[in-house]
């Protein structure tokens, strides 16, 4: 590669959030007019690098950077994305930044409006310059028809079909005067196949143009198609990068993936003994609205006594599954449990029959914030189960019985290590992993016959994730509970689960082993084939 | 198919208030048994006296900051306009001229504040203006009764209370009518005064020209999506406060306008309902909390006061007694406002519902596809 | 000083300044020549006809319904019971426990339909309860004009119709609750104990309340909806049931306060109670999603004392009734303050 160019060199990158490191001695090189897929599991880094290329706050606010960045052979060091935009890089982020009652043509120059200057705003400031509507529509065609795609300028985003969303957000950032490189997070998740064609023809117009792009993707097929060079991020660091010719979706999917099985999450494999013909729990052609997170149609059987494992990318759905089985997101479909049938979107009911739900969402649901430990870990059981009530003037009035609820938050504070300085702090004064240990002693403390345990390791620190991970085998183990635990972490899925399916898409695209090779995992979740019961591989892209 | 239904029924919800208004009216006219006449000349000049301060509605809402009940705060600085031109004995619309070119940086002043602190209580920026306005008329009484003719001198002792300072419960202005006797018609015993109709006219335009401002079109990102305008780079604090500045400062003007119809100043409560009246002048006009438009402030004006007039006539007739009107009036003028928050509020809780299912779909025609 | 800073802290600014300020006019009456144990004894009769009023936000505030602006409906419910209560031509404690018990019917009644509407406008509750108020306020006005009331005591004398604007008790139930149990102190201080009680009663009756499995998960509703839907729970029916023992609470505040002034106060007299309702609360500590029983007391005591000791020791002092305008700022103010504080909108 020649380095007169290059347009953006990255060099021995690394970043520390406290003291987790989420990237580590990061280098690699993009040229002017070329496109770079970026491709990685989720956690493996890509949204910090992307954060630090693009100068969020978030980076500045945690203390900046390790190595040096050079954008244009000159020595970067942004400290806001005004910064990064007057620079030339311009980013369109996964969620949509646009105007809902604004047209296509106001959203396309939104705060980059032509005005036309009058003596009134020569007197009192360009603030009071009026909007030149027609140059705007004019320059907005532009930059769409420039796309390559054909979208009326002048409709209301809000009735913008959702695929067409991510070339608005195109067209305005190649709008900015010398944009020169363009970040797009995950542009082809929310699109069809044919929309996610005509996205990578705009991509390869731009780069003929001269405008370079990074372009992050877990649909491996448009990497190979799309991009000029892959860089691969595993765990903080980059593991390839290379020229896309002569590289196959298999290759893709096991540097992404990597690691082979160690011998440590072997000897702890689960002992249970599961009979595959005793189902505890289905689906059938299950379907969640979970914004972001949508299940289509799922029918899967859980048996009794398994730790099954439910991995994928994220946006894919997988968080949807446990959410919508919970009723806390509108769901359809059929849902049985021991054989019975469960009503949909009724907590209470799956509550009642002993369905336990942990959270991905820590301290948006499953934790009273405001309130002490001994409340957050008594609340569903006293709520469902009546427990922790106690009965006064025979059975006239009952109170909470907070002594009863206070021995059996210490009971847990003591079991699951969680470090407070009492059962009376509060919630939120405690750190992640100790928050999420609270949360599992709220589950344990319903007795469930069914746990839905939602990345439970997300986002702490490395001595409590075993722990944590200990906790959930050992209360399997001992109580026979079934499991179903959802994790972006391939690794924890395979040290904990008697099976692995994995969602893509919204759908199952297989139920593996866990001691299936790596590279299986990878195409799996980057959806390239499906295996369907008789384990038939159905290749997709 | 299913989309024109959701489009339809978005449309009906929001012409439901002002067709239900017309009807109601078109049912008390009668029962009142007004002249046409009397009830054209009235709306004038409800018209004359009211339309700028419902106007000066408008800004706030577009920059997503709802109704701003903290108008009063401008209403206040436009009477402290009044009463020091009063004091003065300059008359006439350049008495007027003059009492407004007085409340402007105050104004400015109490805006700038307003907006301050409205930008730290965002989401609930409508029970804040209004608790602020019911702060402020506390600082301003605080003003009137105790530093006006102690500290700060007066000439006029007619002015002063007879302890000899704070300033008179009650002012008759040397400059009323001051701007609606500047080209007044008559047609068939109906006033129109032209001369404040022009001024009104002048802040149609101007809210028009600014609404095509820079300043205006970032007001309406920042009204649609916070978020969204932060990350395109507008400064949306900013934008917020300036919205609520010129809001106060035509609402300055406006409660100078009104009064000089009126003639007298009520000087410690003058102010209290100018924001209610308002508010209900423009959301009986079809407008919401989140959208209003001049047509909505204009129509809307005549409308309730319309039927201000009309109802509580027409309830003495139906009940024969005389109170009933008046509470029936005040009980009209909040229900109004009640009904139109609880319609938005509902209305919004609705609509997300319906984008969702609306995604529903979408997405089912997806996976057709 | 670490202590004394985390006292400062936990107690809050504003408090203490207040605090200080009625120590100060404390010391200073005797000096203008206010009799103090006359000042303590009308303090503690207000905070007896006042506490429960104050007491009433609780619920709400607990649930997550923010600040009760819209306290005139459950204060017009006690008005209710009021004068229907003199319709029978009752007197003495039965008369008043008739007026109650009629004025929870319907404040059941009035709340239950208030927590529905307060459901449908989640996150503008504030606005359009305030607004709710005034509304139900006039609606009302005109009903008392046409209800056919009958008690020459009631309505108005020349027409005999149409309910009078302030209608005295005198010959009911006057001071019935400030005279029961009173214990005498000095010649111009009595502690009207039948009043503490009944605050004390109703207070137990909410602080036990809240410790039901029902009232735990009120608190769960307030303090974090997702975790408490999450839970199985109804959000909705748990606002509704703190929408309407609010209603409640206050129907009798109202009473207790009628039974002490001497006189029901009708048409628009209830919008003078919501704002000094709320500020008192949140004089006392409490924010708009967190009050606990002790806000309420300390809340009262010292908004109570302000509205007692300011004009007759300021106006003593320096001769000039600034008392109103105090009021206004410090009531309005404080609401102000707490509306800009905690968690904002997104």
């Amino acid at each position: 590669m020649s380095q007169e160019n290059a347009l953006l060199q990255v060099s021995r990158v690394g970043k520390k959030y406290n003291e987790n490191v989420v990237l580590k001695d990061i280098s690699f090189t993009l040229e002017k007019g070329k496109i770079l897929g970026l491709v990685g599991e989720n956690g493996a880094g890509k949204s910090t690098l992307m954060n630090i290329l693009f100068g969020m706050n978030v980076i500045v606010e945690t203390g900046g950077y390790e190595g040096e960045i050079y954008f244009e052979g000159k020595k970067i060091d942004f400290k806001n994305p005004v910064d990064a935009l007057n620079a030339g890089i311009g980013m369109v982020h996964q969620e949509f930044s646009l105007i809902p009652g604004f047209t296509v043509a106001e959203n396309v120059l939104l705060n980059m409006e032509k005005t036309k200057s009058s003596i009134i705003s020569r007197t009192f400031g360009k603030k009071y310059e009026t909007v030149d509507m027609p140059v705007i529509r004019e320059e907005a065609q532009k930059a769409i028809d420039l796309l390559g795609i054909s979208l009326d300028i002048d409709t209301l985003v809000s009735e913008i079909p959702v695929g067409y969303k991510q070339f608005i957000e195109i067209a305005r950032e190649i709008k900015r005067d010398q944009v020169k490189m363009i970040i797009l997070d995950e542009p082809t998740a929310v699109l069809t196949e044919t929309e996610a064609d005509i996205l990578l023809e705009s991509m390869k117009r731009l780069s003929d143009m001269g405008v370079s792009i990074i372009f992050i993707s877990h649909r491996l097929r448009e990497i190979t198609t799309a991009c000029d060079t892959i860089v691969v991020l595993r765990d903080g660091n980059v593991v390839v990068e290379r020229p896309v010719e002569g590289v196959d979706i298999r290759q893709i999917a096991k540097w992404m993936v990597g690691r082979d099985i160690d011998t440590k999450s072997e000897e702890s494999k689960n002992v249970s003994i599961v009979d595959e013909n005793d189902i505890i729990f289905e689906t059938k052609n299950l379907w969640v609205d979970m914004p972001g997170e949508q299940i289509k149609n799922v029918s899967l059987k859980v048996r009794k006594g398994e730790i099954l494992g439910i991995g994928g990318l994220a946006g894919q759905g997988k968080l949807g599954f446990p959410n919508g089985i919970m009723g806390l997101f509108d769901a359809g479909g059929e849902i049985f449990f021991e054989g019975k049938p469960l009503p949909l979107n009724n907590t209470l009911e799956a509550l009642k029959r002993g369905i336990s739900f942990v959270s991905e969402d820590r301290r948006g649901v499953g934790l009273l914030l405001d309130e002490p430990i001994d409340w957050n870990i008594a609340f569903n059981a006293m709520q469902v189960q009546d427990k922790f009530i106690k009965k006064y003037l025979g059975g006239l009035f009952s109170l909470r019985d907070d002594r009863s609820m206070r021995n059996v938050a210490n009971e847990y504070i003591e079991q699951l290590e969680i470090k407070c300085t009492s059962e009376k702090q509060l919630a939120r004064n405690l750190s992640g992993g100790n928050q999420q240990k609270v949360c599992l002693a709220k589950a344990f403390a319903t007795d469930p016959k069914l746990l839905f345990v939602s990345e439970p390791t997300r986002g702490i620190d490395v001595g409590a994730k075993e722990l944590v991970l200990n906790a959930l085998r050992k209360y399997n183990e001992e109580n026979n509970t079934t499991i179903v635990i959802v994790s972006s972490e391939l690794e924890e899925l395979r040290s904990i689960s008697d099976r692995i399916a994995i969602i893509c898409e919204g759908e199952i695209f297989g139920i593996v082993p866990p001691e299936t090779d790596v590279t299986e995992f990878g195409l799996l979740m980057s959806g390239e084939y499906k295996i369907n019961e008789e384990g038939e591989k159905i290749w997709l892209r | 198919m299913f989309k024109d239904k959701r489009k339809l029924g978005k449309i009906l919800t929001s012409s439901a208030v002002p067709l239900l208004f017309l009807v109601i009216s078109g049912i008390a006219i009668p029962l009142s048994r007004f002249t046409g006449t009397y009830l054209v000349d009235q709306i004038i000049t409800r018209l004359v006296r009211n339309s700028f301060l419902v106007l000066s509605l408008l800004l706030p809402i577009m920059a997503g900051m709802g109704i701003n009940f903290g108008m009063i705060l401008g209403a206040m600085a436009g009477q402290i306009g009044l009463i020091f031109i009063t004091d003065w004995g300059v008359s006439g619309a350049l008495g007027l001229i003059l009492a407004a070119l007085l409340s402007t940086p105050i104004a400015i002043v109490l805006g700038y504040f307003g907006g301050k602190v409205l930008n730290r209580a965002k989401g609930r920026e409508m029970i804040t203006s209004m608790m602020l306005g019911l702060f402020i008329s506390g600082v301003y009484q605080f003003f009137l009764l105790y530093l006006c003719g102690a500290i700060i001198p007066f000439k006029s002792k007619g002015l002063i209370l007879s302890r000899g300072f704070g300033v008179r419960n009650a002012i008759d202005l040397g400059v009323a009518k001051g701007f609606d006797k500047l080209l007044l018609l008559k047609i068939n015993g109906v006033n129109i005064p032209l001369g404040t109709f022009a001024i009104i006219g002048i802040i149609v335009l101007f809210t028009v020209w600014f609404k095509r401002t820079k300043l205006g079109q970032d007001m309406r990102a920042v009204g649609q999506d916070m978020v969204v305008a932060n990350s395109a780079g507008i400064d949306v604090e900013r934008v917020r406060i300036q919205s609520i500045i010129v809001s106060t400062v035509l609402a300055a003007y406006g409660q100078i306008i009104y009064l000089q119809n009126i003639g007298t100043l009520n000087t410690y409560n003058g102010a209290d309902q100018a924001a209610l009246f308002a508010a209900a002048s423009l959301l009986v006009g079809g407008a919401s909390v989140v959208k209003a438009t001049i047509p909505n402030a204009l129509f809307g004006t005549a409308l309730f006061h319309l039927m201000f007039l009309v109802m509580p006539v027409a309830g003495k007739y139906l009940t024969g007694q005389a109170m009933i009107g008046e509470y029936f009036r005040m009980f009209f003028s909040y229900g109004v406002v009640t009904l139109a928050l609880i319609l938005h509020s509902w209305k919004r809780q609705k609509d997300k519902e319906l984008d969702r299912i609306g995604l529903r779909v979408d997405n089912q025609q997806l996976k057709t596809k | 000083m670490a202590q004394i800073n985390k006292f400062i802290r936990d107690f809050g600014w504003a408090r203490i300044i207040i605090g200080l300020f009625l120590l100060g006019l404390f010391i200073a009456a005797p000096v203008f020549g206010v009799r103090v144990d006359a000042s303590i004894n009308d303090v503690i009769v207000r905070f007896g006809m006042n506490a429960i009023m104050v007491l009433s936000m609780v619920p709400m505030i607990q649930s997550g319904a923010g600040l009760n602006f819209g306290i005139p409906v459950g204060l017009i419910a006690g008005m209710l019971g009021a004068v229907i209560s003199l319709e029978f031509h009752l007197t003495g404690l039965p008369g008043i426990a008739v007026a109650m018990i009629i004025g929870l019917f319907f404040a059941a009644i009035f709340g239950f339909f208030y927590g529905l509407l307060l459901n449908k406008v989640k996150g503008d509750e504030m606005i359009i309860a305030t607004y709710v108020g005034f509304s139900f306020v006039f609606f009302m006005n005109i009903m008392w004009t046409i209800l056919p009331f009958s008690n020459p005591a009631s309505v108005q004398g020349f027409k005999g119709e149409g309910l009078r604007v302030t209608i005295s008790v005198k010959d009911y139930w006057y001071h019935v609750l400030n005279d029961l149990a009173k214990i005498p102190v000095t010649e111009r201080f009595a502690v009207p104990m039948g009043m503490i009680l009944l605050f004390a009663i109703v207070a137990l009756f909410v602080w036990l309340f809240f410790k039901t499995k029902t009232g735990t998960a009120i608190t769960a509703v307030g303090s974090n909806p997702d975790y408490a839907r999450a839970s199985g729970i109804s959000i909705d029916k748990m606002r509704i049931i703190s929408v309407m023992l609010s209603t409640m609470i206050a129907s009798i505040g109202m009473i207790v306060y009628e039974q002490s002034f001497g006189f029901i106060q009708m048409y628009n007299s209830p919008l003078a109670f919501s704002f000094p309702s709320v500020a008192a609360i949140l004089l006392g500590g409490a924010t708009v999603n967190k009050a606990t029983i002790p806000n309420v007391i300390i809340g009262t005591l010292l908004f109570q004392g302000i509205l007692t000791m300011t004009p007759s020791v300021i106006n003593n002092a320096i001769d000039i009734d600034v008392s109103e305008v105090i009021r206004i700022i410090v009531t309005n103010g404080l609401i102000v303050y707490a509306l800009t504080r905690g968690k904002g909108g997104k």
